[in-house]
């Protein structure tokens, strides 16, 4: 694959090596405690790995299905797909799928395992919201998400925490046996040891899952500047962003007299509120990334 | 929901808070001090027309029961494009607006149609021609609270000043916390 032409940050590849490396270091003591636990290794290993390969290769469908995204062409599309065309030629990458979601909620996302086998989505609500111009700017924001292979990324980062959540549960029920029933010879003291090996499992999963947020976040930021520069516009990503996040990207385009039969007549909302704002909580903030994209137009205006 | 309208699926039909309504010329204060808007004068009562379950069905049956003086106030009904009904009042003193509109709900209510309230609507209007646009200001019945909605053409809407009208009226009005609900009006009679 020829290297796409979207420019890399250097302090943000410094920080993803050092969570990286942190994780690595995960990886050995959950290795360190099977091999004390005698567990059946492979059996562990086979596991997760098929959950990991099948989260990895499916990667594309399973967020295409949860966001209720279907594939468009360029006959249904056309103003979408030249944009991603001409994006695509310009940062000198294949040109990925491109899905709608006919949702309301402001949102735009990219999946799949490689950058040939991607798909770039959009929701109808950030299209009707924002500007050809903040639309390109979003769209090279998830083509540079394609170009540094976040999927795989994200997939390999994540493993850490399930592997360890697996554990958990199987040191859990280990004890659970073990402390019941007949107490003879050295139940009493494996019993003891899984619970150990439980308590120290469910501190690694918080711990990978923080890593892995952090990891995430600095992931969008450098995704943000590979963006900004391919459309060489920083300030029109930041006001892409100030448009779909926070309070103004929560209030709806959605009619209230079409929206009765789901909200307004009965009290449980069809869509809980929290939806879109849990979606963002492995992003960096509103402010972090605007001032990381005030400093990249500085530089590009050569005020370094 | 009690525990046995879960158990045999049934559902009640949730009755309109109205009380809330009466804070409104309170926050017309507040909104003329800090965003230069009035009240337009024009007000609407926005209920799906059912069929069958009550004696009201025309638009005859329901101004008649509305019974409301001529000359006083300017009242009609429309139906718009949603298939939705509007009762459109008209007054320029926005206190004797608010009452009218509360004692037509009272009367919907009373005949059965008060599951069927979606919501009202008062108008508000920059003293200086432009401004910075119109601002509606929306009542949900089910809810008993408000938000603002300004319309800048058919299909978008100036979040920022609605955000700014919440920002200004908190303290006086029941403003509608769940932002998902601020749903659009788009088209709809009310100047």
């Amino acid at each position: 694959m020829s290297k796409s032409n979207i420019e890399t940050d250097a302090g943000l590849n410094v920080r993803m090596v050092i969570t990286g490396l942190l994780l690595m270091v995960l990886y050995m003591i959950i290795v360190g405690v099977l091999l004390a636990l005698k567990l059946s290794f492979s059996f562990v290993i086979v596991i997760a790995g098929a959950m990991l390969f099948s989260q990895y290769f499916f990667s594309d469908k399973i967020a295409m299905f949860s966001m209720q995204a279907h594939e468009v062409t360029a006959a249904e599309e056309p103003q979408l797909h030249a944009m991603v065309d001409r994006l695509c030629l310009m940062a000198n990458m294949p040109k990925p799928r491109i899905g709608v979601a006919e949702l309301d909620m402001p949102n735009a996302f990219a999946t799949g395992r490689s950058p040939k086998a991607a798909v770039v989505c959009a929701t109808r609500g950030i299209m009707n919201r924002l500007s050809d111009e903040e639309l390109e700017a979003v769209l090279a924001h998830e083509l540079s998400h394609v170009a540094h292979r976040d999927v795989a990324v994200m997939t390999i980062a994540s493993g850490v925490g399930m592997l360890a959540g697996l554990i958990g549960r199987m040191a859990m029920w280990g004890a659970m046996l073990g402390g019941g029933g007949d107490s003879r010879n050295n139940n009493d003291n494996n019993g003891a040891i899984e619970l150990v090996v439980w308590l120290l499992s469910i501190v690694i999963s918080i711990v990978a899952y923080l890593l892995t947020m952090a990891l995430s976040r600095y992931r969008e930021l450098a995704a943000d500047r590979s963006g900004a520069i391919l459309i060489g516009k920083p300030s029109v990503l930041a006001s892409a962003l100030v448009r779909i996040t926070g309070d103004i990207g929560r209030i709806p385009r959605t009619d209230l007299r079409k929206a009765e039969g789901m909200n307004a007549f009965f009290f449980a909302p069809a869509l809980a509120g929290g939806t879109a704002a849990s979606l963002f909580s492995t992003h960096p903030s509103l402010e972090k990334r605007l001032d990381a994209l005030s400093k990249l137009e500085r530089e590009l205006n050569g005020h370094a | 929901m009690g525990l046995f309208d879960t158990v045999f699926g049934r559902t009640k039909q949730v009755q309109p808070k109205l009380d809330n309504l009466f804070a409104l010329p309170t926050a017309a204060l507040t909104l003329r001090t800090n965003l230069d808007l009035v009240p337009s004068g024009h007000a609407g009562l926005c209920f799906k027309a059912g069929s069958g379950e009550s004696e009201v069905n025309s638009d005859a049956d329901i101004m008649s029961l509305l019974n409301f003086e001529a000359g006083a106030d300017a009242a009609t009904i429309a139906t718009d494009d949603l298939g939705f009904k509007w009762l459109l009042l008209t007054n320029d003193d926005l206190d004797e607006l608010v009452t009218r509109l509360h004692s037509a709900n009272e009367t919907l209510v009373e005949h059965g149609l008060g599951a069927r309230l979606l919501c009202a609507v008062f108008g508000f209007s920059p003293v200086r021609l432009p401004g910075e646009g119109a601002v509606k200001m929306v009542y949900l019945f089910k809810q008993g609270s408000w938000y603002p909605f300004a319309p800048v053409n058919a299909q978008d809407r100036n979040n920022e000043l609605e955000l700014r009208v919440r920002t200004f009226l908190g303290s006086d009005l029941p403003i509608e916390k769940d932002l998902s609900r601020w749903m659009a009006l788009w088209g709809l009679p009310v100047n």
